[in-house]
Parts: structure tokens; sequence; C-alpha cells
């Protein structure tokens, strides 16, 4: 990049390469409306760009220019498409351009035209670009765990070209870098679900529901494996509400009388879906009413919803609702 | 913040659910916003100074009128800015195809369309456009190819105030924003991707505006977003993220909280309430399609508990 640099010190007119051609200026009408205060470098170079652009010439020197034009305003998505028309025209080697783009990314790792050059480019390349996709994406993580963009190019890259094989276990290497990363959480999903290596959600259910209640214990407080939880279900609520290592699993959590939301929260759902609870669950919610709670008739549901009112004041109106909503018939 | 504020309560009240805001409610200083908007604006002519962000959102202009224009709507001040200057310019963005880009000299967007319809609609100038013109009803977010349920609101919502979803194969578009639902009931940007409070934003609010909302889980993602507010006060778009602070979309939120002074916000087409009226209720008063049903009744701004 460094000749490219130098060649940008040098403003487009002072180029003699540049010479032959007209620079066409921004025509923003005859009363513009607020017109923004573009730097000389920007002015000229958009110039140039737009003479290009207009004649459509589909050359090096168009395409050096987009690539100042870039970094100059890397958001502009009519200069990614006409690079992108450049570059078929000149037949370029695209796993340069690959490389164009993860600089350009450093920088801006959240612009969504960069993304879409990016996903552009490895339509072109194939299964060829797999590794290069992954270890990119892998890149822009270990910057930010939860870029959104990263996370929507690997699961196309996965879906449209494959690479499931190191999923999973990157997967876990994220959550055991950060358990809370609920990026991370929803990808274990997509490839618990959708690998054709793995067997489906049907396979992995059993395995999965341990590793979840694994980090559930280990930071009861944290949402995203509870969602989890329920996740692996899909819609079968029944045999979620019936599945003895989940109401097991409140029940520990409720016994440690610390972080309880979610387990609080899940037992009312369980309950809600079907769920007969034994006594062990109502003497565990008994204890974590306030002091001064004198003992009630009220059935589980009822008590979880004011415990919940107490200790999660945040949602007091949501848990109001709840326990106005509850099934006719609780224990 | 804010603006995930702004997503949740739009959510919540599409959904039926009474929002509430914790803590002191302090007086909304209209004018202070209302000078602020205009001021933004002028501040990059009048001092001539290099400012990067006016460069690298030029071609971003149209959403920024779109988000400076409603507010000042929701104000009651939008007779401030100069109408014929705002729709001349944005008439000059329009392109042969009939979509309009970010700014002049820029290519058609979607997003930009959206935008650029909105603020005609704020103007009652729909009339301006050629609605007939082609449409090809894609949902990607140009002729170039980039897919995002966001373009699925975009264009369903644009379709929606031009009157002219019956162009669209309604029922496909339904089932590509269904396919983004997740476990949690919230919905991502592409099948699988993470339930994020702005694309729920944009499904929930296509889904009201194609009737189909009872495709949403509304007890679960309901509490999906009631988990967005943290111990501060604001709420974030995802899980352990922070909360978010973007100025424009207080708005949005406090209108749907019905703040004195803030005109009502329809959430589903993002524009006040009176102005898709406008442009809807004589359709469905004609009976023309329950489709074409305003999303807010005349009293629904403000939606009760189930």
């Amino acid at each position: 990049m460094d000749s490219n640099e130098e060649e940008q010190k040098i403003p487009v007119s002072q180029r003699p390469e540049w010479a032959d051609v007209k620079p066409v200026p921004q025509d923003d009408g005859p009363r513009p409306v607020v017109p923004i205060a573009y730097t000389e470098e920007f002015r000229e170079t958009m110039d140039y760009f737009r003479a290009v652009y207009v004649s459509d010439e589909r050359s090096p020197r168009s395409l050096q220019l987009t690539s100042e034009a870039i970094h100059l305003n890397p958001g502009n998505y009519t200069v990614w498409h006409f690079r992108r028309a450049v570059l078929e025209a000149l037949n370029a080697d695209l796993h340069e351009e690959l490389d164009f783009v993860e600089n350009v990314a450093k920088e801006n790792s959240k612009n969504y035209q960069i993304w879409h050059h990016r996903r552009w480019l490895a339509e072109k390349l194939g299964t060829g670009a797999i590794v290069k996709e992954l270890e990119f994406t892998k890149n822009i993580l270990s910057l930010d765990a939860k870029n959104y963009h990263a996370w929507s190019h690997r699961q196309w890259v996965l879906k449209a070209l494959g690479g499931w094989e190191d999923e999973l276990e990157y997967c876990h290497q994220l959550l055991t870098d950060d358990v809370f990363n609920n990026s991370a959480w929803n990808q274990r999903y997509f490839v618990v679900t959708g690998s054709p290596l793995l067997g489906g959600l049907d396979a992995m259910r059993d395995s999965e529901v341990d590793y979840t209640i694994e980090a559930i214990i280990a930071h009861p407080e944290n949402e995203s494996p509870w969602r989890y939880l329920r996740g692996l279900y899909k819609q079968d609520m029944k045999t979620w509400a019936n599945d003895p290592r989940i109401s097991s699993l409140c029940l520990k959590v409720l016994s440690t009388k610390t972080r309880c939301i979610f387990a609080l929260s899940t037992l009312l759902d369980l309950i809600c879906s079907g769920f007969q609870p034994g006594p062990e669950f109502k003497a565990a919610v008994d204890d974590l009413q306030a002091s001064d709670t004198g003992p009630s008739d009220s059935g589980l549901g009822e008590t979880i919803c004011s415990v919940l009112e107490r200790i999660d004041p945040l949602r007091v109106n949501y848990w109001t609702w709840r326990k106005s909503h509850l099934p006719s018939v609780t224990v | 913040m804010v603006l995930y504020l702004s997503y949740s309560f739009s959510h919540l009240a599409l959904l039926g659910y009474k929002t509430r805001v914790i803590g002191k409610m302090m007086e909304l200083v209209s004018e202070k916003h209302v000078k602020y908007i205009l001021s933004v604006e002028k501040y990059f002519c009048l001092r001539r100074r290099i400012v990067f962000e006016s460069l690298v959102m030029e071609h971003l202009r149209m959403n920024g009128a779109y988000w400076g224009l409603t507010t000042l709507d929701l104000l009651g001040k939008l007779q401030v800015v100069n109408q014929d200057e705002v729709i001349s310019w944005i008439m000059e963005c329009q392109h042969e195809s009939g979509g309009f880009g970010g700014n002049v000299g820029h290519d058609p967007h979607v997003l930009y369309t959206l935008s650029a319809v909105q603020v005609l609609a704020l103007f009652d100038k729909l009339d301006l456009l050629d609605i007939d013109k082609n449409e090809d009803g894609s949902f990607s977010g140009d002729i170039w190819g980039e897919v995002d349920t966001r373009f699925s609101c975009i264009a369903i919502c644009c379709l929606s105030l031009l009157r002219r979803l019956d162009k669209i194969d309604v029922e496909n578009a339904v089932n590509y924003i269904v396919s983004c639902k997740n476990l949690d009931g919230g919905f991502g940007c592409t099948p699988g991707g993470e339930s994020h409070a702005g694309q729920i934003f944009c499904c929930v609010g296509a889904l009201a505006i194609m009737g189909s909302l009872h495709h949403v889980d509304k007890d679960l993602l309901g509490w999906w977003l009631c988990e967005r507010q943290v111990k501060s006060g604001g709420l974030n778009g995802r899980p352990e993220k922070l909360p978010d602070v973007r100025y424009l979309s207080a708005t949005h939120g406090l209108s749907l909280l019905q703040y004195p002074g803030v005109k009502a916000i329809d959430p589903a087409h993002a524009l006040p309430v009176d102005v898709v009226n406008r442009i809807l209720i004589g359709l469905y008063q004609k009976g023309i399609s329950p489709r074409y049903r305003p999303t807010c009744e005349a009293d629904l701004s403000f939606p009760n508990l189930r």
C-alpha cells in the first residue's frame, strides 16, 4: 500500500496520468439544502470518481481511484458497486481483493458495504474461500466477539460454502472466554440445528442440555443459557416442562438463594406449561420470601410472582401482569 | 439506549403491552430539541470546518432528513423548515427506476427510498410520486442484492404508505420474516441470525403492517424485550450488551409513552399517527383491504395491559 499512500498525497488533478480526464463536480441543484463542507481532497477525488463513473471507465486507474474514494468514505455504496464492476472487467485477482477488504475492515468492522463486498467476493471464489472467510471473521470476532456483521457473514459462509467441522469447538472456545456472550450461544444453536455433521437437534439435545446446565450452575444470572435451554426443546413445551433435569436445575439454583431470577421465572414457566411441583419447590420459594411475609394460601405461581416483584423491581409491572395470567389451577 | 428505548417501546406497543419508565420523568424542553436539530444542519456550512462525520454521512443525508423532520413533526414544529427546499432536494435524489439515493448523485437504495417516501408523507406530498412506475417488489437493498430483514420492513412500509402492498407476494414475505424467528422469540437479520432489538423492530413492524402479528410469540418476545432494560434504566439491543444512546429516537419513545407535548406515533410506519391515518384510513373505511388497516387506531397510541 506504500506507493499508493504516496500517490494519495499528490492531488489527483496534479497526476499526469489523469491529465486527460475532466473532473465532474457534484451537482447539488440550484439551491442546495445544507451543503456539506467537503475537504479539498475529498471533493477532488470524488469529482474524478464521478468522471470515470459517468464514462464507465473500467481501468486500473479507476480501480486505484475507488480505493482512495473508499478510504475517504467507506460507506459510499456507489463507489463499492463501481469497484466490483471494474474488478470484473479487469478479471482481477480476487484473493488480493480479500486483502484490500481486510485492511479497510480493520477500521470499519461495522460498515455494511464492506461486508456485502466481502460476500460478493466469497460467492465468486466459492469453496476456495472457506478457510480465508472463517479466518477473517475469527479475526474480527477476536476484536469484538459480538460483531453482528461478522456473525452474519460467518453463518452465510457455513450455509453456502461449508466448513462446519470445527464450528462447535469454536463456539465452546468463545464461551470459555466469555460465557455471557449471547452471540456465541446463538451460534451454538445455529451449529447444533444446522450442521450436516452433527445429526440435528434431536440427536444433540441430551448432550447440549448437560452442557447448558453446567454453564447455568456456574452463572445462574446468565440470561443466554436459560433461553438456550428452552430453545433446545423448540416448541415442545410439554417435554421441556416434564424433563426432570430442568426442574431439578431450578431447585438447585433456588437453594443457593442467590442470583435466582431466571430460576424463578423458569419455574413459573414450567408450572404454566403443566409441571406439577413437589413440596420441596414450595419450600425453596418460601425461603426467598421477605422475612416479614406471613404464611399464605397462594398457589406457588402467585408466590413466585410476588418474590419476583420484589427482587426484580425493574420488571415489577411484568411480574404483576404474569400474576394476573396464571393458569386457573396451580399448586 | 435511546435508539433501543424507541425500538423496545415500539415492539411492546405493537404487541399490546403497557410500558412504563421507572424513575423520575423530566420535563421535555422541546424548544431546545428543535434548535439542536436545525443547528446540526447549519453547523457544517457556517463553520466551513473539516468535519469527518459530515463526510462519512453524506451518503445517508436522506435518513438524517427523516429522523430530524419526523422529530420536528412529533414536537409539532415541522413548519420551521422550508418545505419547498426540502422537497425539491428530495426529488433531485430520485432516479429513473423510481428509487431514491441517500443524497444527490447517489444510487437508489431501498433504505433511502423509504426515508424519502416517509418525508413526503409528512408533508402530504405523496402525489409528487409516479406510484405506478416499476416496483419489482424484491427485498434486496438495491439492484445488486444485499439481503436483510431490514429491507423487508422498509419495502413493506414503503409499499404500505404508497398503498401498493398488493404488488408483492405478501405470504412469501411473511414466511421469510418468520424464518428469521429465533429460539428466544426474537428476530435476526437473516435465518439463524442473533435476535437484535433493531431487527425485531423491523420484523414485528413488517408483520404488523401485513396483518400477521399472530406469528409472533408475544409472551416470549415480550419477556425478551422486558429483559432489555438494565440497572441504569437504559435498554440494550441484545443480552449482556451495553445500553445505547441515540438522541433523536428519544422522541419516538416518548411519543409511545404519551409524553405531554409529543404527538402520537404509529410504531409500525414510524410516522405520526395523523400522517398514517391520512394515508390509510380512507382505504380501510372503504373496506378495500384489512391489510390496509392502520396499525394505530385513534386511541391505540398507549396500549393497555392485556
